[in-house]
Order: C-alpha cells, then structure tokens, then sequence
C-alpha cells in the first residue's frame, strides 16, 4: 500500500446460499480520488461495497483503510472510521422530516436530553445550502419526489464529514440536472480531499466524472486502470468478456404460429411503447439492465399491474387480462423473480406449494382428493427430481433449488402455454441451473412458448431463440440469436446500440 | 466393547432426538394432560363426569368463536368484534324465542317457530361478518381496525335493541343451551348423563372446519393467503372474495355462539360475551395458530380452548379467589406461547 492509497482491500470473498458472490477480489483506491467501480448485474460491486460499509462480513480477505488494518462488522464502525454509503435502494422513514432523517441518531440535544429541533433544524439549513440543495428542512419525507429524496440521501452522506464516501448508482432516480448537481457537488467533495468511490452501468457518467475504473464481473477483479486511458467499447468486453459454456443447451425446436402479441405496452413512468411477439415452440429472452423495466413488462402481461395503454393479442385473440387468475385462464403461467417474496409460501408444506395454482384439478364433488394429490407429488418429484422427504415437508426447509423446483412445478400443473420466467436461476446451484436449463428446452419441443428475463448474458445468449433488450422502459433492440453477440447486447442495455462514435471506435481498435 | 458401545449411544441420540421432536410436536397436548393430572390430584371435584361435562359445555361458547377467529389468524388477520356480535345475535334471537304471552315479551302474542330465532342469530352474524370482510377485501383497512370498530358498533346496536334482558323465553328455544341427548355417561348409582346439546353442537362445527381446512380448495386457499399473500394472488387467487368468505364464516359462528349462550342463561343480554373475542384469540393461539399467518389447525384451538376451560374450572373447585384467577390465566397463555414458539427454533 503506497502513501497515496486510502483504501486497500484485499482477497475478499463472500459467499451466499447457492451462490458465490466474491472471490479474492482486490481493490486500491487512490486518496482523493473518483473511482469507478462498474460490471453486469450481480458482478458482485454492491456486495463488495456492503462489505465495506459493515453491512456483510466477508467470508475472507482483509481490509486497510488509511493505512491501519480495520475490521469493519457494523455501519456505525464504518462510519467512525470515516465512510459513508450511499444506497441504490431509497431508505427514508416517510412521516419523519428531512432534517430528521439526515441527522437520525445524532440529534443535537439541548435541556434535559431533549432534542434541540431549533438547532437540528439550523444545522439541516445550513448543511442543504452549502450542497445548494433547495429543500425545505421541515418536510416531510414522503412529499418529497424521488429525485429530491435521492438528494436528501446524498446530503446525508455528506453530512458526516466521511473521507470516503461509497455511491450506489446515485443517479438511477434523478434528472439530468440533477445529476450535473450532484458531478459539481462530488468534485467540491473531491477538492476537499475527499475520496467517493462511484457504482454506475452508465458509460457517460464515467467518462465524465472518474479518474480511475475498476471492473468486476462474475465476482472477480478484472481490471483497474485509470479512465483516460480506456474507452467505451473496451469497458464493455471488459464487462462481458465470457466464455460461453455448455451449460445452456438450447436445442432446436420447431417454431410454429404467433402465440402471444404485445403491442404498444406502456405503464406511465416505467414502460413506454413496448412491442413484441412470441412464437409457440420459441423461447425469447429479455435482456437490460436493472430498473430497465423489464420486471415490470411482463407483470403487466400477467395481470399484476394495471397498465395504461397497450394490447396483449393471445392466440390472435385480444385479451383483456385484470388479474393473474385472468392470465392463467388464458394459458399463461409467471415464475416471479424473488423467489422467497412472491414465490413460495414458506410456512406451508411443499405439497400444497406445488398445488395452489391447480388445485380445482383434485377436486371430486367439491373435496380435495388426497390420493391424487399425493399421486401428483410423486410425479412431479421424479419428473424433476425434487429432492424432499415427503409432501408434508416445509417448504422452507428446503435448498434454493429445490424450492424453485417445486415452483417451476407449481406452474406446469397449471398446462400452461406460455411460460413467463423471470430470471428462473438467480442463487441457485449450477447443478439445479442446468436442469432448468434442459427443463426449458424440453418444454418448448412440446411447442410451449418461453419469455425468459435474465441478467446473465451468457444464459441469454444460450438459451434464446430471439432476444428482446430493454433499455429505461423501452425496446433498445429485438436481436435474432445469430445476430446477437455479448457486445451488442450491452451497447443495446446502455444505449449505445446506435452510437456512431462507438461502431467507429470498435473498427478502429 | 467400543463395537458394542456405539450402537447403544447412537441408539440413545436417536431416541432422544425422537423424544425432542414428539415433545416439541405436541407441547401443546402435554402441557394439556399435565394440567388435567394436577387438577385431578389436587381436588376430588374434578374428575367426576358431571363436572367435566360441565367443563365441555363452557367452553363450548367460546370454542365456536375461537374456530371462526382461527382461520381468520391463518389469513394473518384478527377478529375483535365476535363478542359483540355475539350479544348482537342473542338479543336479537332471544327477542323472537319468546313466550307470546310474557310480561315484557319484545313482540307480545308472536308465535314462531323456533326456526325463524335461530335463522335470526345467524343472519345477523353472516352479516356482521361480510361487512367485516368488505371492510378489509374491498376498502384495504386493517383487520384490526375494521373489526375494532365492529366490535363498538354491534355492541351498540345491540343495546339498542333492548337495553333490558330479553328473557321468558320458550322451552323449545332454551332446549337448545339446556338440553342433552344420547345419554350414555355413566355415573356409578344414578341415571347416565346426557352430552349437552352445546357440546354436540360444537364437536359438528370443529370437525366441519376441520374438514373445510383441510379437504377443500376453500380451505388451503386461506392457508395460501396466510403463508404468502402475494404469492397467492399471483397463483391465481381471488384473495379478496377468500377473505370476505373468511370473515363471514366467523360471523355466522359468532351468531350461533350467540343463540347457544342465550338458550343455555334462558335469556338474551345486550352485556353478554364481553371480553369472550380475546378469549377466542387466545385459545387459537394457545394452539399454536401463528398471528404472522398460515399455520394453525382446530384441534390445536380446541385444545387451547380446554386448557383455559379445564385452568378455570380447577382454580374454581380450588377455591382461588377470581382476581387471582385472572392472573393464573394470563401468565398460563403467555408460558404456553413461549413453550410453543420454541418448537419453531
């Protein structure tokens, strides 16, 4: 460790249930710098940063900050040692004001250990208008926009006088003026000597803003160097630079008439103008970035959401769909993304998880049937090789795999013809991966249509027929799976898919 | 000798572990049986059949609230307002189960059938309850809440419809609190005891819902609900017609509690079942019914209800003044919760 380093940290890894999120990663950050820290979905940026605000224990690896070895176990020791986050997820208590959520747990106290609000108050002031913040001290969080509560955050941030502050994609909710506020505000903070070190997808914000770029993906170091001497297009290869395994067996299945049409799609503020259609027998995967509305697309198929204009066109038919019992009756069966929110019901036995969505099949003269019931488990069990002792198992109890399992089988029950699978092998074991992997192809032979969302790119590229990419709400690109490379499904994702500058660049290096 | 040693020890662990899981599974049960020895050595009272039928016919007011209130908790939602629903349907029954020609007859010279009284007292419930129900499916106010305000509404009402009790009520309408059939419990040197009407009356709706819990789509729907409400709904779900279907079920066994304990007292109070709504929750959650949703069964609540049944009924024979009582019952519900929560560890 130079002079000149703030921080160094060193063979870090971190494992969760299923996944392995770090592994010896390295990172050195210059003092007083702007450091980058940039990689896919789940390249493992947020975990490492939660690590070193205290918010994960690493497994391994240690941590020097200003030259002394730290351990970092809570965000109040990270904060005393002099770093502040800033989170990509809003955290304000909504009927506290603003001064009181900035100096929550550091209230000035006056008389008797009552809270001085004059004080609290003055110092809130005082604090927004040196960041030329124009927010008033006294609101109320919840009547403040999104982008003015992302300001409060950062204000927070600031207040505490840290030495290094980390950002988590500041910018994801605010405006573009705002975002030229906040480059002028990081670097006064920079001039001061402050370090900030900056998390973002956006290939503008770095070039414009980042002395030095850090890339991680799949949970290792890739590469540091400073910004002038990168450019767009290396980043990108830098980011997605894979080998493609054998892991995603999409086998050739025919592809047969227009199942599902979606045209037009738009939920105000989330999703514009979204299009598409899906073949029986095909799989189509949606590709983008987090927040790129993908989630929200195919929730509204489904009913989840109501939506403010658009037509879904089943079967040639146009339907109106007002709920998920409206979806299913129309064929459609939605593998939700989190799992443990909307997937599972964790109290309950595996049984009655698998067969919630199907139950009027075991239905005779209005009771359940138990021995159909307990027929259909065991079917279903070694069809996809559900490992759980019995029916009567909770759910809960079982791995991540199994779990998704049973869900993937929740829906099969139901004889779907369109299969919506919202990122079907997020934390689950590689093992488990490719069996749903096998799963899917298997299904679209028998001429069931796929929409798989994924952020891994290597799955989407493996597995999909045609791949649909979305980028802040709207179709960036519908790419054939001959035309579709790692590269231009990212320059798709970031909006670079139609930038000149960057094809000449790609000639030229 | 370490070759015959090993078998045995793993053969204890195994026995153990066994032992620990019975005993976590039916802590409940256990802590029932344990209760029901102690009461029986330490009085002499209390294992004669008359007074434990007398147990059963007590708790059997309240067993009828505690299974509507159970499913409801499966749902993750609460029940405040079953007392006074209760009383609601009693004055209300009891106003049209009286003698024609009783001096302070509501209705003087009314002849009904006993029918349209017990018709009444259920209406009245269903009633309450699919309000309850709308209430918290269509305008999304907490249940707590919504049957908060119930409880002080039908309390109302019921006072104002008779401010006095409703009493002079026909033979045939208390028949239903009072009487006994099948008499078959044996007491050495009289005639055999019946088994109150009450009773029967109870054990038919506890296996019903028992049934409707567990062998229809009704019923693991409202598992579903209480497990994972967004998962539910995503399933496919109409969770707010559940609900609705929910709650009111609990109204119609609060109006039917409500026409059994005005048949049993022989007259209808706008003042009855004060209090028997917490009674209700406790004996679900005694057993072992989750207030975060999806788990709970009526036997369990059965048994919770016993166990408070068989704790007042000893404390009485025991001569313990009320006030300590009180005290005993509450520290009791708390000890069975935390013995039952560790099963979940």
């Amino acid at each position: 460790m130079s002079e000149n380093d703030i921080l160094l940290m060193e063979n870090i890894s971190k494992s969760f249930p299923g996944v392995k999120a770090l592994s010896d990663v390295n990172l050195t950050v210059r003092k007083g710098t702007i450091h980058a820290l940039m990689g896919e979905n789940g390249a493992g940026k947020s975990t490492l940063m939660k690590i070193l605000d205290g918010i994960y224990t690493p497994d391994s690896g240690q941590i020097t900050f200003q030259g002394q070895p730290v351990t970092i176990d809570t965000t109040h020791t990270a904060l005393k040692l002099g770093i502040s986050m800033i989170h990509q997820e809003l955290s304000p208590i909504p009927y506290m004001t603003v001064a009181e959520n900035i100096f929550l747990g550091r209230e000035p106290l006056g008389r008797f250990g009552l809270i001085d609000k004059r004080k609290l108050n003055a110092n809130t002031k005082a604090l927004l208008n040196r960041l030329e913040i124009s927010i008033n001290s006294t609101s109320p969080m919840k009547d403040l926009s999104v982008a003015n509560t992302q300001m409060v955050e950062i204000a927070k941030a600031i207040s505490y006088d840290s030495s290094l502050i980390i950002m988590d994609e500041p910018t994801s909710a605010i405006t573009e003026r705002e975002v030229a506020h906040l480059f002028s505000m990081i670097r006064s903070l920079k001039g001061k000597g402050v370090t900030v070190i900056y998390i973002t997808h956006k290939m503008d914000e770095v070039f414009q803003i980042a002395d030095d770029i850090t890339v991680l993906r799949d949970g290792k170091h890739v590469a540091t160097v400073p910004a002038t001497q990168t450019n767009k297009v290396r980043l990108i290869t830098m980011m997605v630079g894979r080998e493609l395994t054998e892991l995603f067996p999409k086998e050739v299945a025919p592809i047969g008439e227009v199942v599902l049409s979606v045209r037009n799609l738009t939920r105000k503020g989330i999703v514009e103008d979204v299009s598409f259609d899906l073949r029986r027998g095909e799989i189509l995967g949606i590709a983008g970035l987090m927040g790129a509305g993908r989630t929200t697309v195919i929730e509204s198929i489904f009913g989840v959401h109501k939506i403010d204009a658009g037509e879904i066109i089943i079967k040639g038919k146009k339907t109106q769909i007002n709920s998920p019992a409206d979806a299913i009756k129309n064929g459609l069966a939605l593998l939700t993304e989190d799992r443990k929110l909307t997937g599972i019901m964790g109290v309950l036995p595996v049984g009655d998880n698998m067969m919630i969505a199907s139950l009027p099949s075991y239905e005779k003269r209005g009771f359940l049937d138990g021995r159909l019931i307990e027929a259909t488990y065991k079917q279903e069990k070694s069809r996809l090789d559900i490992k759980s002792p019995n029916m009567h198992q909770l759910i809960k109890l079982l791995s991540g795999g199994n779990q998704q399992k049973v869900l993937v089988s929740r829906w099969l029950l139901t004889a779907p013809d369109i299969l919506i699978l919202d990122e079907p092998t997020r934390g689950i074991d590689v093992g488990t991966k490719a069996e749903i992997h096998k799963l899917m192809s298997k299904l679209a032979q028998e001429g069931k249509a796929i929409i798989m969302i994924s952020s891994e790119l290597p799955e989407i590229l493996g597995m999909s027929d045609r791949i649909l990419v979305m980028h802040e709400g709207r179709v960036g690109g519908i790419f054939e799976r001959r035309d579709a490379t790692q590269e231009s499904i990212m320059q798709a994702a970031t909006g670079h898919g139609l930038d000149a500058q960057v094809r000449r660049e790609e000639v030229t290096s | 000798m370490s070759s015959t040693t090993t078998p045995q020890v793993l053969d204890k662990t195994f026995n153990r572990e066994w032992l620990n899981a019975f005993v976590r599974k039916y802590a409940i049960v256990l802590i029932f049986i344990a209760m029901f020895l102690a009461m029986t050595f330490l009085t002499d009272a209390f294992l004669q059949p008359r007074n434990l039928v007398n147990v059963f016919r007590q708790i059997s007011v309240v067993g009828l609230i505690a299974i509507g209130v159970t499913m409801v908790i499966i749902t993750t939602g609460i029940d405040l307002s079953s007392g006074s629903v209760l009383a609601l349907a009693a004055v209300f029954a009891a106003s049209l189960g009286q003698q024609p020609d009783w001096h302070d007859a509501k209705y003087p010279g009314l002849v009904v059938p006993v029918i349209v009284p017990i018709v009444a007292a259920l209406a009245i419930g269903l009633l309450c309850g699919a309000i309850n129900g709308g209430l918290i499916a269509k305008f999304k106010i907490p249940p707590f809440i919504a049957t908060l305000g119930m409880m002080t509404v039908a309390r109302g009402f019921a006072l104002i419809y008779s401010n006095r009790p409703v009493s002079g009520l026909t033979d045939t309408y208390n028949f239903i609190g009072q009487g006994e059939i099948l008499k078959v419990i044996p007491i050495p040197g009289q005639p055999p005891l019946g088994i109150p009407i009450p009773v029967i009356i109870l054990a038919v709706v506890a296996i019903g819902a028992h049934i409707l819990l567990n062998n229809t789509r009704f019923g693991r729907h409202i598992y579903a609900i209480g497990g994972n409400e967004q998962a539910a709904l995503i399933s496919g779900l109409n969770v707010g017609r559940i609900k609705i279907g929910v709650y009111t079920i609990a109204g119609l066994l609060a109006g039917l509690a409500g026409l059994v304990l005005s048949s049993r007292i022989g007259s209808g109070q706008a003042g009855l079942a004060v209090g028997y709504e917490l009674d209700a929750i406790a004996s679900a959650v005694i057993g072992g019914t989750s207030l975060s949703g999806g788990i709970g069964t009526i036997w369990g609540t059965i048994i919770g209800a016993l166990i408070i049944g068989v704790l007042n009924n000893g404390l009485d024979l025991l001569n313990v003044s009320a006030y300590w009582q009180t005290i005993v019952k509450g520290s009791i519900i708390v000890i069975a919760v935390i013995i039952d929560e560790r099963k979940n560890r």
